[in-house]
């Protein structure tokens, strides 16, 4: 025998069948977020119809869907963000660890602590990199400048950023490009220790190497957070959910493990939507 | 997913694309047929100038496969395909693979069947014209079946290669008695016998391309299944 055949690692094949279809089940996970019967109304005008679903914790899940299909107004009602608009109406609820987000016991800017929110164009305020990411902590009565130190440090390196910003941190944060504002962005929503976080098209005024490294931060920190994305290119959401829901018109099409939906959905409406057969 | 006919992508551009690779992989199909109905001819009528054009064609197949690929490898990287488009794609690329290898079996029973006319013929093995012709007839009927996403059809052909695998032991059998009978044809005898391995591997690919075509339509990969799990897939609803 040959001395080099002894390199040859052994292959488990039960395991290699086992893993050949990466079907995870929603039922197997964690959850994090659970909508119940949820209606959404602008005015007269249903945005949202009766949606249920589970959103798992520790996992990407990204919500596909049209233009005006109500997937941003979904994302929203996750931290309330929808309360600032006048004449809506909402009903059914979201619990998060059980508890109804819409309860009258709920403090809004505590469950905003708890459900950060990083929007499609990059907000950094007009002030410092370092004070950008102190903001919510500063807000929150801390102001022990070590502390603070330390958790922009941890933050900037969370968000990927770290090595592209540490020499230049009293720099005004609108310097920097539109890549390193949105993960600027993503370090200040982190810097408070959130549970979930929602991006509502994150990448869609980033060129293509910045959203690649925004897509490699999303992988990175669903281990820490849970995470919720809105996005309109159906192949970043194939790229970095887990699961993927489909949504047309106010209602919750189907939802499954991205693999699945992308390789063999079950509705046609979701066929024709992934495969470019919509409208 | 009901059995409507999918609509147009709103790019029409690639329902062009994907229109002429389908178009191409029905025609390297027909070639191969062409190829397999020609030499069995050869074979079943120890004609000689039939069997080396069939060994002269073969590259015209193989050039068929290369296209394909290449179209399948642009359309995967320009227009990254989802679901039924990504199976379709995913179909191909294997579908050509074994029209390939049928149209090598074919080229193989050419070479099989000039050897063979040297050698007397191989006249008393009817039983070898009839394996031909069911596996010539599997090739055209799996064919029909990708034409016509055909789900029913394709199992009908994946329980027709059980036949021909009994049919190519049967002969078998036959011929080792007549090796043992007469010595001195044994190497024409051995001939006979890997024409009949070819037709017998060729009912294997003509499976084969079935059960891409059932994952092509239900979405579930049918291969190293009991025919009774692929029945099943079959009745599944989408």
């Amino acid at each position: 025998m040959h001395e080099n055949t002894t390199n040859i690692p052994a292959v488990n094949v039960s395991a290699l069948q086992e893993n050949s279809t990466p079907t995870a089940s929603l039922d197997d996970e964690t959850v994090s977020l659970q909508v119940r019967n949820l209606d959404f109304y602008y005015g007269n005008s249903k945005a949202l119809k009766n949606i249920n679903m589970v959103i798992p914790q520790n996992r990407v899940t990204a919500f596909i869907g049209p233009s005006g299909c109500g997937k941003s107004t979904l994302l929203r009602c996750f931290n309330r963000m929808n309360d600032l608009i006048d004449d809506i109406k909402i009903e059914g609820e979201i619990l998060l660890h059980g508890q109804n987000i819409y309860d009258k016991a709920v403090n809004v800017a505590n469950l905003r602590r708890q459900v950060g929110m990083v929007f499609q164009k990059p907000n950094p305020f007009p002030k410092s990199i370092f004070e950008n990411v102190a903001y919510g902590l500063r807000i929150q009565g801390m102001n022990d400048r070590r502390r603070l130190a330390e958790v922009v440090e941890k933050s900037l390196k969370g968000a990927a950023l770290w090595d592209e910003v540490k020499d230049r941190l009293e720099d005004n944060a609108l310097g920097l490009s539109g890549g390193q504002q949105q993960r600027l962005v993503i370090a200040r929503a982190i810097a408070i220790e959130p549970e979930v976080l929602l991006l509502d098209e994150p990448a869609s005024a980033l060129d293509p190497i910045s959203t690649l490294k925004l897509e490699e931060l999303i992988y990175e920190l669903k281990s820490r957070y849970t995470i919720i994305i809105v996005t309109h290119n159906m192949q970043q959401a194939a790229r970095v959910s887990d699961y993927c829901a489909f949504m047309l018109l106010g209602e919750l099409i189907e939802m499954a493990n991205t693999n699945t939906l992308f390789t063999n959905p079950q509705q046609k409406q979701t066929e024709d939507y992934i495969t470019g057969r919509y409208g | 997913m009901n059995d409507t006919p999918l609509p147009h992508h709103i790019s029409q551009q690639f329902d062009a694309d994907l229109e002429e690779v389908r178009n191409n992989v029905l025609a390297m199909g027909g070639l191969v047929e062409q190829q397999l109905a020609n030499a069995l001819t050869a074979l079943t009528e120890n004609d000689v100038r039939l069997g080396e054009q069939v060994i002269t064609n073969d590259y015209k197949v193989n050039a068929l496969e290369v296209t394909i690929d290449e179209e399948c490898n642009r359309i995967l990287a320009l227009r990254q395909p989802t679901a039924i488009d990504l199976r379709l794609i995913v179909a191909i690329i294997k579908t050509i693979t074994d029209l390939e290898r049928i149209g090598d079996e074919a080229e193989k029973i050419g070479h099989l069947a000039v050897q063979l006319a040297d050698q007397g013929g191989n006249d008393k093995f009817s039983a070898l014209a009839h394996l031909g012709e069911h596996s010539r007839k599997m090739v055209h009927d799996s064919l029909d079946a990708f034409a016509r996403l055909d789900v029913e059809q394709a199992i009908r052909v994946v329980k027709e290669d059980l036949k021909t695998d009994r049919e190519y032991e049967a002969i078998s059998r036959q011929l080792i008695t007549f090796m043992m009978e007469d010595p001195r044809s044994i190497s024409r005898f051995l001939n006979v016998m890997w024409a009949a391995r070819s037709l017998e591997r060729i009912g294997d690919h003509a499976r084969n391309i079935c059960e891409y075509i059932i994952y092509l339509v239900k979405g579930k990969d049918v291969r190293h299944t009991s025919l009774e799990q692929m029945e099943q897939t079959a009745r599944d609803s989408r």
